[in-house]
């Protein structure tokens, strides 16, 4: 059982993101001098503790998604370095990244189209051990029939295609395939906000007790204070490309220090 | 008050025709909304929300729609029952609407000016230079600065947030009776939409509309609704006092709903798990037999799936819910 608070903050970090910058080009005409550029990300630094939630929250536009994307080598970074386990990620060989890719996983926003429309849900979720050249039968709990169940879907659907599941399902179908190949990192970039509320809670709560039954840590993106709350550990807010706050989540909700973050929890409908 | 209310709906019922035979987006409908009142209507995806507003508006697509049954009654005048070249002139004069994305509701070839002009041109009846300047007007109204500016600017060359403030200044141009907002700040960011919001209620405050809050987010509601309804599966199953409705949930699925939604209140820990319903929303085409939300219920008897419970009235004149506990 884990225990709030525990991580150990002295052992080495996981993952340490340094100096992280990336610039856009802007897109002018097709003559257009490419000079003009969009700080996406700017001068990001943060560190990662193993099965720890960093919550990551700001406004569309602030760059989260892009920061996301580069913590899981889909994106480069102009400079600056992201390390995992003291080793520069962006300096792997094929083979190191491969690796790391199989121990970073990531889980996106939309559930309808990050599920390939003409794999069944097994196959989807069959499809990493594919890819890593892991065999299927090696052990009962690497099945996808085994995975199906730790998400919550039954054996008998299996054979179905994304179109016949709920948004809410299909989100389980994503957990499904990130869990699967047991990753070290998830990294959810709003995975409940296309979710009904009920739905929502249903898949948080999975969430958390997939974190304590395989030692999870996730980076979790979300423009919602209230699910930022809920899940995080610690948090990071960003605003226009930096991080202008970070702290635990105690911490940032009780005691809030930049304005921005006072401005993003006011702005919050309140309930009675 | 004896003011007559500026909208009843009595017994609406919206059906679809599809192969999967009659579905019953709306059904049975009733409720009133007085001069300068905010309503909430509150549900999930696929609850019939929309097509309650669509159905005020009268459009929806028939077919495969269809008015089933019901009275629309506003200001004296069944909506219903009139002709559509009646009905076209309702339309943007005494009720308007506001859409959840304002960028696909804003036509991206004209610059925003026409866009308003068009309507006050076609309703009251002023020329192309007053309706130039009562667009003007509009803008500055809705917080838009150097209005002169901005009124040749297309819709692409603003913010969501700007947009959606276009779109409220093209609905309250002619000054209705009625404003629906059908999830208007949903696809903007909270900052911006703590701002839309307050600006609704300004206007609402100035202007002494009444307002039909669709969401599916409970805390806009409880910030901007004084009348709240909770929609199931086409069904009104609670109707409350939002203070009511806030701190004494009736309806099982009302509670449920209040109590999943993190909140930012409180205290952390990492054990905490939200409490859920199970399951998910319903398709119309597969409703449970009896009450339809039994499947989903953790106070379910024997009855409520036998038999449909009706909408009655509880304690207060203006609290119902649709519930066999409370039978």
């Amino acid at each position: 059982m884990y225990v709030a608070g525990s991580i150990n903050r002295m052992t080495s970090p996981l993952l340490t993101v340094h100096e992280l910058h990336k610039a856009f080009p802007l897109q002018g005409g097709l003559f257009a001098s490419s000079k003009e550029r969009c700080l996406a990300v700017q001068n990001v630094s943060l560190t990662l503790h193993a099965g720890e939630t960093l919550g990551i929250v700001g406004e569309s536009g602030c760059g989260k998604t892009t920061l996301a994307r580069m913590i899981a080598h889909i994106e480069r970074p102009t400079t600056g370095e992201i390390r995992y386990k003291g080793q520069n990620i962006f300096k792997y060989d094929k083979k190191q990244l491969k690796a790391y890719r199989r121990k970073t996983q990531f889980i996106f926003q939309d559930p309808y189209a990050s599920l390939n429309p003409r794999l069944t849900a097994g196959e989807i979720i069959g499809e990493p051990f594919i890819i890593h050249r892991r065999n299927l039968a090696q052990d009962i709990d690497t099945k996808p029939e085994s995975i199906m169940k730790m998400v919550g879907l039954s054996k008998d659907q299996e054979r179905r295609y994304p179109h016949e599941f709920s948004g809410g399902q299909r989100q389980r179908i994503g957990i499904a395939r990130a869990i699967a190949l047991r990753p070290e990192i998830i990294i959810a970039d709003e995975p409940v906000s296309a979710l009904d509320v009920s739905v929502q809670a249903q898949i948080l709560n999975l969430m958390k007790d997939l974190q304590d039954e395989f030692k999870l840590t996730y980076i979790f993106i979300s423009h919602d204070m209230g699910v930022i709350r809920f899940i995080s550990d610690r948090i990071a807010v960003m605003y226009r490309g930096s991080i202008v706050e970070m702290a635990s989540n105690q911490e940032l909700f009780e005691n809030p220090q930049h304005p921005y973050t006072r401005t993003l929890l006011a702005a919050v409908p309140q309930f009675e | 008050m004896n003011m007559p209310p500026v909208l009843a709906v009595d017994n609406l019922s919206t059906c679809f025709d599809t192969e999967q035979g009659t579905l019953k987006a709306v059904d049975e409908v009733s409720f009133q909304l007085d001069a300068g009142e905010t309503l909430g209507i509150v549900g999930e995806s696929g609850c019939g929300k929309t097509v309650l507003s669509l159905s005020i508006m009268r459009l929806v697509p028939t077919p495969p729609g269809r008015y089933v049954s019901g009275r629309i009654n506003l200001g004296g005048v069944d909506l219903l029952s009139l002709p559509e070249k009646e009905m076209r002139k309702v339309r943007g004069k005494d009720i308007s609407m506001i859409f959840q994305e304002p960028m696909t509701s804003l036509n991206p070839v004209f610059r925003i000016g026409a866009q308003i002009s068009e309507t006050i041109r076609l309703h009251q009846g002023l020329n192309r230079a007053e309706s130039h300047q009562k667009a003007i007007e509009m803008l500055r109204l809705v917080g838009i600065d150097v209005p002169e500016k901005r009124i040749n600017d297309y819709p692409h060359q603003l913010s969501g947030g700007m947009r959606q403030r276009i779109m409220i200044a093209i609905a309250l141009a002619c000054n209705p009776q009625l404003m629906l907002a059908d999830e208007p700040t949903t696809a903007l960011d909270v900052t911006i939409q703590a701002q839309i919001l307050a600006l609704i209620k300004e206007l609402k405050r100035d202007m002494g509309t009444s307002v039909i809050l669709i969401t599916h987010d409970l805390g806009v509601i409880a910030e901007n609704a004084q009348q709240v309804a909770i929609m199931y599966a086409g069904k009104f199953v609670e109707y409350a006092d939002v203070k009511d409705l806030f701190s004494h949930p009736l309806h099982p699925y009302t509670e449920g709903l209040l109590h999943s939604i993190p909140r930012i209140e409180g205290y952390y820990n990492r054990n905490k798990r939200l409490p859920m319903l199970p399951g998910g929303v319903p398709d119309l085409s597969r409703l449970p037999e009896g009450c339809s939300f039994n499947d989903r219920c953790p106070y379910v008897m024997p009855i409520c799936r036998a038999e449909e419970p009706a909408l009655v009235g509880k304690n207060s004149p203006k609290r119902y819910v649709r519930c066999w506990k409370y039978q």
